[in-house]
């Protein structure tokens, strides 16, 4: 089996459609996925960042998450929730949520001691040192968190056509189930390629976004 | 029980100029600490009066200070301002009649100076166009302009001018009283010298109930009406007006507090030439030289900048009149002793 470029490229020209439309799945679970874990790892970030033992225990039950190997967590979620989205979501959010979460706690944390002083003597209720203070000084680190879990999930989701869930997957599933056959290799490569451009434009934009969304008083 | 502290809050914010301080028998002790950091600490402030707090590190100013506005909470004693008891205060509530400013300074890096400033008045639901006013009004008191820095942020100001925001900020809401823990700490003696005298005169005008925490006797003599000088436990050794205390240091603790720094603006009048000078050959050869026109002081620093044991003392015409240590410095100062003359700096 070897690589036949006028082959590939014939198969892109007849499969654009699908192409796009796989891309574009891929990228939709993965923001669904990012966003759902945002607000959850930064709230729970939130909550726990000066409790010194719920702050660990979220950040080991978080780090397990991500040791459990993704097939095998996309196998169990079956029996419980079927197959299709629903699976790859929770399972992207699931792996998704040790970075953002432990860096929101980093962030969070990170605020000097002086500048929480200066903020409580000027009369913030300490709720309002960390929606106003905290959460913006955090910001920069918390997205350096999700862009983590943006590359882990792009990859991930790469899995879930196990579970029939959406995406690229869903090409390199079938090369590999198809070995050996004409378009065989032409599947498994787009797909592998998509998933590996798709990374590549997203963390390229994660640039952006943190650029123009963080205060210039913040950057270096 | 609410309204009546709401009532008491309006009545302290009400004024924007000072209000009266009394702290009664206030300790405080830190847990697993085996002394008090503040001890049975009494001391009634007057409106409007400006008082230091001096005293070694350690001593327990900054704990006695931050109890005011219960960064630090009392572990018994009472503590009030204008006759309201601020331990039955909402302390968030208390904290935005209270102006604070910290030594480490503590701008918020992701706020533009004009935020910074506009923190409490933001807090107390000023409208914006009165909070800009506000800002515009307190960057041209402290002598920043305003079209120049307002949208600036913290990392683009030096750290002097950080220092004028840090008061600026305490001072938006134009709260009756001020804590000032060494709020000129962090910068070179000639800004030092000019943030004070700013000081002075803005202080000449609003009047507030200010405390102030400093290291520097010499600060604490330029700027305060009173000052309390303290000792470990926050004990106060003497607690009156500079010049007084100058004249009258009430026990050594207070003249040696004194003394130390008096030594050193005496080298200042005193000529090389006082001095009972060493052989030239003493001198290290070559590099540094002491003229018979400079103080002692000037010789100090040399040597203290060379590191060398002792430079040579050449007159006029650069020939070599002997030699100078700071053995001989010391001695100088220990024939003058008692060396504290009150001066009418205060
Ligand atoms: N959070 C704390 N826990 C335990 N001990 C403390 C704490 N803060 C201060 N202390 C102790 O209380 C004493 C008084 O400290 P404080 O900070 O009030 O001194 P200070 O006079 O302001 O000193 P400096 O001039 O160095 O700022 C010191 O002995 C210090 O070690
Ligand atoms: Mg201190």
């Amino acid at each position: 089996m070897t690589l036949d470029l006028n082959g590939l490229l014939a198969f892109w020209a007849r499969r654009w459609d699908d192409i796009l439309e796989l891309l574009g799945e891929h990228l939709t679970v993965v923001v669904v996925a990012l966003a759902i874990a945002m607000v959850i790892g930064v709230g729970v970030g939130m909550l726990v960042w000066d409790k010194p033992l719920p702050r660990s225990a979220v950040i080991a039950a978080a780090g397990v998450a991500l040791t459990i190997p993704s097939l095998a967590l996309l196998a169990l979620l079956i029996p419980a929730v079927g197959l299709g989205w629903t699976p790859t979501v929770i399972a992207l959010v699931m792996y998704s949520l040790l970075p953002i979460v432990r860096n929101t706690i980093v962030g969070l944390r990170e605020v000097s001691p002086a500048i929480m002083e200066s903020a409580l003597g000027m009369g913030m209720t300490p709720l309002t040192v960390l929606l106003r203070v905290q959460l913006p000084m955090a910001w920069p680190i918390i997205l350096t968190g999700v862009r983590v879990a943006a590359q882990l999930t792009i990859g991930v989701a790469a899995i879930a056509a196990y579970v029939a869930g959406p995406g690229l997957g869903q090409f390199i599933f079938q090369g590999l189930s198809s070995l050996g056959s004409k378009n065989a290799l032409n599947f498994a490569l787009t797909g592998t390629l998509g998933v590996v451009l798709l990374a590549l434009v997203v963390d390229a934009a994660f640039v952006g976004v943190t650029r123009s969304t963080t205060s210039r008083g913040l950057r270096a | 029980m609410p309204k009546q502290l709401n009532t008491a809050l309006l009545q302290i914010a009400g004024k924007t100029s000072g209000a009266l301080i009394e702290l009664n028998n206030v300790t405080k002790q830190y847990p697993n600490q085996p002394v008090a950091a503040v001890q049975n600490f009494s001391m009634t402030v007057q409106p409007g009066e400006l008082i230091m707090f001096v005293g070694p590190s350690g001593c327990g100013k900054t704990t006695t200070m931050k109890m005011i506005n219960r960064i630090i909470e009392p572990t018994s004693g009472s503590i009030s301002i204008d006759g309201r008891d601020v331990l039955s205060l909402d302390p968030s509530e208390l904290r935005r009649h209270i102006g604070y400013v910290i030594q480490q300074i503590g701008l918020f890096p992701h706020m533009t100076i004009a935020e910074n400033i506009g923190v409490v008045p933001k807090l107390l639901n000023w409208s914006k166009d009165k909070t800009a006013d506000r800002v515009h009004e307190l960057l041209t008191t402290v002598g920043l302009e305003p079209g120049d820095f307002a949208h600036r942020y913290p990392k683009q100001l030096s750290g002097g001018q950080q220092q004028r925001v840090g008061v600026a900020r305490a001072l938006a809401a134009d709260p009756p009283v001020m804590l000032m823990d060494e709020p000129f700490g962090a910068t070179d003696p000639i800004t030092r010298e000019k943030l004070q005298a700013e000081f002075l005169r803005l202080q000449a005008s609003i009047g507030k109930t200010i405390i102030f925490v400093t290291h520097d006797f010499d600060e604490a003599v330029r700027l305060g009406d009173r000052i309390a000088v303290l000792s470990n436990r926050s004990q106060i050794e003497q607690f009156d007006t500079p010049a007084n205390i100058l004249a009258n240091p009430a026990n050594d603790y207070v003249s040696s507090f004194i003394g130390l720094g008096t030594a050193i603006k005496r080298l200042v009048l005193i000529p090389v030439t006082a001095a009972r000078l060493g052989p030239a050959s003493a001198a290290s050869k070559g590099g540094t030289t002491v003229r018979t026109t400079d103080s002692l002081r000037d010789a100090l620093d040399s040597l203290v900048l060379t590191g060398l044991p002792a430079l040579a003392v050449v007159d006029e015409l650069n020939k070599a009149v002997g030699s100078i240590s700071v053995d001989q410095i010391s001695a100088v100062l220990g024939a003058e002793v008692p060396i504290l003359t009150p001066t009418a700096e205060a």
